[in-house]
């Protein structure tokens, strides 16, 4: 036969290739029985009326033992029978078929076979159900790997969970942190009114802005509020020494440009070498003289404090100089005062006001809105100029990504 | 979010007689009592529902702690019995809720005149001196199955599963969406179902109550039909010549006739 006349399918008769001769001596029956997947037929009450060698053999079990004395829920372990009469078989049952159902057979030498199991039910030509036609595949291989699958969800639901759990904690954790960085409350002073706010920028960051405001003796309050460089526990900490060390020294010695060189001195001391930290701080004191305060307070590179008058103005407070606290050993501190008579506010703040990014074009909050912003509100007390501010924050949304800390010291207007 | 509306509340049947509430159990929906309905609905107004996390219902009203204990499954019972201000109404209830129905007309005598309890079991597992069937680890098993096989349930299917009450023939085509759960959810009513013991409330049944009970059933065998049948004084017991679990399935007439037997004679 030449190779042409092979390939030739007019010339090809059936059985002249001995693959097609071999498909023709596998009969129906043949592949009932031998088929690579289980088949049986039960009655309606699941008795079995038929099964193929394939199934039998992956059971253990022979023809005699299964045929009209076993039904299929018999087959199954008892987790499987439970899910078989509360699903399966009522689906079965409402939809005529139900396909690709895992469950796990019980075989005669123990072990479990998981399965895929699809059922049809035929019906008589009345529309009676006659009998279910169930074929079965084993599904040890996928099963395994269903499992694996399930193992890394629970797992992956786990690490989750312990996760949130974990931010939530150190949530708390920083809270109580940040707490401490700042009075609880501000003391209740006779002829004075005082409000203080804190924003902070992310819960998940400790904020480095702080302020404080304490009397110092019968007659002298003082107040500082600054702001750190940097952000997180180091920022924190540089916080923690900050205020401490200007409460220190301004309870021994109520002066603000000294204090303020102690905390130069102390930063200078603590953060040497390649790891340089420094903040800025407004510093003051106050006392009464008759119905007004004098104060005089000292700036180490911070923005200026505003004062609101009660006859409607805003003006800000410059201090000449200033430097920067932690930087250099010789830091020169200035000392600037004014009188706050009734109806005058003096408002502290630190440059996440300031710095805030408003409008289409993000452009910098700035001083002069910040000036146009408390003349418009002047007069007014301290609590209401920081609830002010507060819903000033709260418009600037997203375009406040600082913290953010406020102290206003005012004498309230005489009725 | 109405009573009606949470648990896809169907009244059907009759405009007049004797209400009857059927409920269905763990596993399906409100779609078990298909080939029984059209039974009884001549002479009965019906009353059908999906609890909370089955079926059509609103899965978003689904609370686990409430659907951990059979008494969360009893009040949606009673809820809807009180949303269609049903007096004296006869609750069929499949499997566990022939349980669920037993603690509702204890909570809610006035509405509930009569229990008939299709396959109960008070009590699933073995213990001493109770033979229920089950260990412990068989139930273990079946939350396996539950996890392995998530039939058509899917989160992106569920919207769809769970209704557009605008557009319910898209869920009717769903395949084995009668059965289809959230796995979370079916894992809640599994536990509940199996690992609950009932055996005390059946003290509390006051009113007429028939037991149906399959002649062979491997959720709740004959023994426990028995023992069911004598906790509930005055109950009467009959077993339907029907294999499995479900007869209102298996032997829809059969199963419709016994209700409407007792509903006609001794159900006052």
């Amino acid at each position: 036969m030449s190779p042409g006349a092979a390939d030739d399918p007019g010339v090809e008769t059936p059985g002249t290739r001995p693959a097609f001769s071999s498909l023709l001596e596998d009969s129906a029956e043949d592949l009932y029985e031998s088929a690579p997947c289980g088949y049986l037929s039960t009655l309606m009450d699941g008795t079995i009326a038929k099964i193929n060698a394939t199934l039998l053999g992956w059971l253990g079990l022979s023809r005699e033992e299964v045929v009209g004395r076993k039904r299929f829920s018999d087959l199954l372990t008892v987790g499987g029978r439970l899910y078989h009469e509360t699903h399966f078989a009522p689906l079965l049952r409402m939809q005529g078929h139900l396909g690709g159902v895992a469950l796990e057979m019980r075989t005669a030498a123990g072990p479990r076979l998981p399965v895929l199991v699809t059922s049809t039910l035929k019906r008589g030509s009345d529309g009676e159900p006659l009998l279910i036609r169930t074929t079965v595949f084993d599904a040890t291989d996928r099963r395994v790997y269903e499992q694996e699958l399930l193992r890394a969800r629970r797992a992956a639901d786990e690490a989750r969970e312990q996760a949130e759990a974990d931010r939530a904690q150190l949530r708390e954790a920083l809270a109580v942190l940040q707490r401490s960085l700042l009075p609880a409350a501000l003391p209740d002073l006779p002829g004075v009114e005082t409000a203080g706010y804190y924003h902070t920028a992310s819960p998940m960051e400790l904020g480095g802005d702080f302020y404080d405001l304490f009397p110092v003796d019968d007659t002298r309050t003082a107040f500082f509020l600054g702001d750190v460089c940097g952000k997180g526990p180091q920022a924190a900490a540089l916080t923690s020494l900050t205020r401490y060390t200007l409460r220190a020294a301004m309870i021994q010695d109520a002066d603000p440009v000294d204090d303020l060189s102690v905390l130069n001195r102390a930063l200078m001391e603590r953060y040497t070498g390649d790891d340089p930290r420094f903040c800025t701080a407004v510093a003051g004191v106050f006392e009464r003289a008759g119905d007004t305060l004098r104060v005089r307070l000292a700036s180490g590179g911070h923005p200026p404090a505003l004062v609101l008058r009660s006859g409607g103005t805003a003006e800000y407070l410059r201090t000449r100089g200033g430097m920067l606290v932690g930087v250099l050993p010789t830091a020169q501190f200035t000392e600037v005062s004014t009188v706050l008579r009734p109806g005058d506010t003096l408002l502290l703040y630190t440059d996440g006001l300031t710095e805030a990014r408003v409008g289409p074009g993000r452009r910098l909050y700035g001083y002069e809105a910040l000036l146009a912003f408390a003349a418009a509100r002047a007069p007014v007390g301290s609590r209401a100029l920081v609830d002010a501010l507060t819903g000033l924050l709260r418009d600037f949304g997203d375009g406040l990504d600082d913290d953010t800390a406020l102290l206003a010291i005012g004498v309230p207007a005489t009725p | 979010m109405s009573i009606r509306r949470r648990n896809n509340v169907r009244v059907t049947g009759a405009a007049t007689g004797r209400p009857v509430v059927l409920v269905h159990g763990f596993g399906c929906d409100q779609n078990m009592w298909r080939l029984v309905e059209p039974l009884l609905a001549e002479d009965h107004p019906l009353v059908l529902f999906d609890y909370v996390g089955a079926g059509r219902s609103d899965l978003s009203a689904w609370q686990e702690d409430r659907y951990s204990s059979l008494d969360g499954y009893a009040r949606d019972l009673v809820e809807v019995c009180e949303e269609l201000d049903l007096r004296d109404a006869v609750v069929v209830g499949h499997s566990v809720s022939a349980m669920t129905g037993v603690l509702a007309a204890a909570a809610a005598p006035e509405r509930i005149g009569a229990l008939v309890m299709v396959c109960p079991s008070p009590r699933y597992i073995d213990e001493d001196g109770y033979r229920g069937g089950f260990s412990a680890e068989d139930i273990d098993e079946l939350l396996e199955s539950l996890e392995s096989n998530y039939l058509g349930w899917s989160a992106t299917m569920a919207p769809v599963i769970m209704g557009n009450p605008d557009r319910p023939e898209l869920g009717e085509e769903l395949t084995n969406s009668f059965c289809a759960t959230d796995p979370d959810i079916a894992r809640v009513f599994a536990r509940t179902t199996f690992l609950s013991d009932s055996r005390k409330d059946l003290e509390t049944v006051t009113v007429p109550t028939l037991i149906l009970e399959c002649d062979q059933d491997v959720i709740a065998p004959r023994e426990v039909g028995a023992y069911v049948h004598a906790a509930v004084e005055g109950s009467e017991l009959l077993t339907l010549d029907a294999v499995g679990h479900c007869p209102q399935l298996s032997a829809p007439e059969a199963t419709a006739s016994a209700i409407r037997a007792f509903l006609s004679s001794g159900a006052r």
